[in-house]
């Protein structure tokens, strides 16, 4: 249960403080404890929130959803089971609910196994990409000079070059693997962030307290990441959740181009990118994977708007 | 204004370089280009030979300079597969991928700018909420994987329309929706947003305070100003028609340079690679700063800056 608003512990009575400090130390006390709840409540207050957020969980379930558990083994090959259509569709079996590829795969399992490779690249490339987008960006902002000026430069060389073009060249150049493709996925991410964070900078560096701490001396990285930080962290939190759903868009092109990630491993990508050559025969290969990607870039769609709004401090329960 | 302008030109020349100097380095990313270009399995006197012809035991800067150069002279180097120089086989596809990429722009303007105003003006009303509702599948459907629905609907199972290939009309509508589909959600969203703000401002408020018609107060007041800082989006979003080009030419076939990119992929063509790379930012860079320049000039306040 959230906490309410008011607090249902009655308070210590301590003898040597006066009415007033007791009531001031209440009044602070419940503000305290409503802020991170008020916010939660803003956002469960909607209920697509709600599912995006019991969607999300579903996947990430999937993702350690044991192999053993699955209803087939996704990597199993069987000729004889081969072109099997969806469960309703005339031809279709319940043994195999989403039915089967053309190597005779039940799609359902592979669909609940290749969430772990999917998730797997987009969890690395966001942490990768924000960690260092959000040095890049605080040093820049805060450093100013050169060093700013080289990061904008980086910044603005990397946001020319299409994302897909520069994937695509950047994993024919290095070869295929999991590092790669998440070094290659952080690139395109990772400017944006930089660009935020450097914004967000400038604009706190103007507040009284940061000089007030230089002149009590606080050294730099002190003022980074006791003033500065905290205060840069909230437009990052958009930006993050709605990068892994393009992280996720990418790494799918990617993989049913054939570059992102290899066989035996799967991704969504991949099972719409082999089902390609079967659409007259088998169009549920392709066409079921995509539902998929489709649902989760919504959820998260809607998480980052989500949380935008509450994270917005004008933002009131209506 | 004139400031203005050779500010910003001179703000491109280094990101070009930069461009330039990651193109040039993009061969020599995993340490030898001869190897990158002839295979791993080429033998050590073919691979010497390569590196004596092209000049790559030569000091790097004296091979950049070199690269440089040849770029100035429109020389990009041979394609490996098809043993011709590069850029020929480039400039061909450009008018095909402009062809669709235009009509992707166009039916993007067209459904996009309408819809976005409807659905400002229209605030909260059961089309607003369609509106937004379908933009947020939009932007969440792969782009790859609505061409390949599209493929699945109209080609396989109602077979009206052919599955590729370059030719007529029929050719043209669904790589160009497929391709036109992110555009148009953005655009949306942006317009909305933008008539949204100008509705209520100060401007509008008299307008429609001296009397004039609603209609009158719309065009000549709030979409000419909401209509300024879409330019810069559209711009912008030449660099997304560039990458969504790649993906939709390849799925419905369509020979322009996205397609070629791939195949060149696929074949290992790196001096088609490094070049369009080059090509590609070289225009995008462009582009915007001819975005930003034009919109300084719809936009006074910004010129001072």
């Amino acid at each position: 249960m959230l906490k309410t608003s008011i607090p249902l512990e009655p308070q210590k009575t301590n003898p040597d403080e006066t009415a007033r400090e007791r009531n001031e130390l209440f009044q602070w006390q419940i503000r305290e404890q409503t802020v991170l709840q008020r916010r939660v409540r803003i956002f469960f207050s909607s209920p697509i929130n709600t599912i995006s957020v019991i969607f999300m969980t579903v996947i990430f379930i999937c993702a350690f959803f044991p192999e053993n558990w699955l209803p087939h083994d996704p990597r199993a090959i069987s000729p004889r089971d081969r072109n099997i259509p969806l469960f309703w569709m005339e031809g279709g079996s319940t043994t195999y609910i989403l039915g089967t590829d053309h190597l005779g795969r039940d799609i359902l399992s592979r669909l609940i196994f290749s969430v772990r490779y999917s998730l797997a690249v987009m969890v690395c490339a966001e942490l990768v990409s924000s960690l260092s987008g959000i040095l890049t960006g605080l040093a820049a902002g805060f450093f100013g000079g050169l060093l700013d000026t080289i990061i904008c430069r980086l910044v603005d060389i990397q946001l020319a070059i299409p994302t897909i073009v520069l994937a695509i060249a950047l994993m024919v150049v290095l070869g295929p693997g999991f590092i790669n493709l998440v070094l290659i996925l952080c690139i395109g991410h990772w400017s944006r962030i930089t660009r935020v964070v450097r914004s967000s900078t400038l604009s706190v560096k103007t507040f009284d307290y940061i000089e007030a701490s230089k002149a009590l001396g606080a050294s730099n990285g002190r003022i980074v990441i006791r003033h500065i930080f905290p205060n840069v962290i909230s437009p990052i939190l958009v930006l993050i959740t709605l990068g892994l759903a393009s992280i996720l868009l990418t790494e799918s092109a990617l993989s049913f181009l054939g570059i992102g990630i290899m066989p035996p491993l799967s991704t969504w990508g991949g099972m719409i990118g082999d089902g390609r050559n079967h659409l007259y025969e088998a169009w549920w290969i392709s066409a079921i994977p995509g539902i998929a990607i489709s649902l989760t870039v919504l959820s998260i769609n809607f998480l980052g708007d989500g949380i935008r709004d509450a994270l917005d401090p004008q933002m009131q329960i209506d | 204004m004139r400031r203005y302008i050779i500010n910003r030109i001179l703000q491109t020349i280094p990101i070009l370089f930069g461009v330039t100097l990651f193109a040039f380095f993009l061969l020599r990313l995993t340490g030898d280009p001869a190897r990158l270009m002839l295979g791993a399995l080429a033998p050590e006197e073919v691979l010497e030979e390569y590196r004596e012809k092209h000049g790559l035991n030569d000091p790097v800067l004296s091979q950049y300079w070199r690269f440089i150069q040849d770029v100035f002279h429109g020389d990009f180097g041979i394609s490996l597969p098809y043993q011709e120089p590069v850029l020929p086989l480039l400039l061909d596809r450009v008018p095909v991928t402009v062809e669709l990429s235009s009509v992707a722009l166009a039916i993007g303007l067209v459904i996009g700018i309408p819809t976005g105003v409807f659905s400002a003006v229209y605030r909260n009303s059961w089309w607003d909420i369609v509106i937004r509702a379908m933009v947020m599948f939009g932007q969440a459907v792969p782009g790859f994987y609505l061409g390949l629905l599209l493929i699945i609907v109209f080609s396989v199972e109602l077979r009206i329309l052919p599955t590729g290939g370059r030719g007529g009309l029929k050719h043209l509508i669904m790589p160009s929706v497929t391709m036109s589909t992110y555009l148009v959600t953005l655009i949306v969203r942006f317009t909305r947003a933008a008539v949204l703000d100008v509705l209520s401002s100060d401007y509008v408020r008299t307008a429609r305070a001296k009397g004039l018609r609603e209609r009158i107060v719309l065009f000549r007041h709030v979409l000419k100003n909401a209509l300024i800082p879409l330019t810069t989006v559209i711009g912008l979003q030449i660099a997304g028609l560039f990458g969504g080009s790649v993906i939709t030419e390849t799925i419905f076939a369509w020979p322009g340079v996205g397609r070629f990119t791939v195949q060149a992929i696929f074949s290992r063509d790196f001096p088609v690679l490094q070049t369009v790379i080059l090509i590609m930012s070289a225009v995008i860079i462009i582009i915007n700063l001819v975005v930003d320049i034009l919109y300084s000039y719809m936009d006074p306040r910004i010129r001072f800056e």
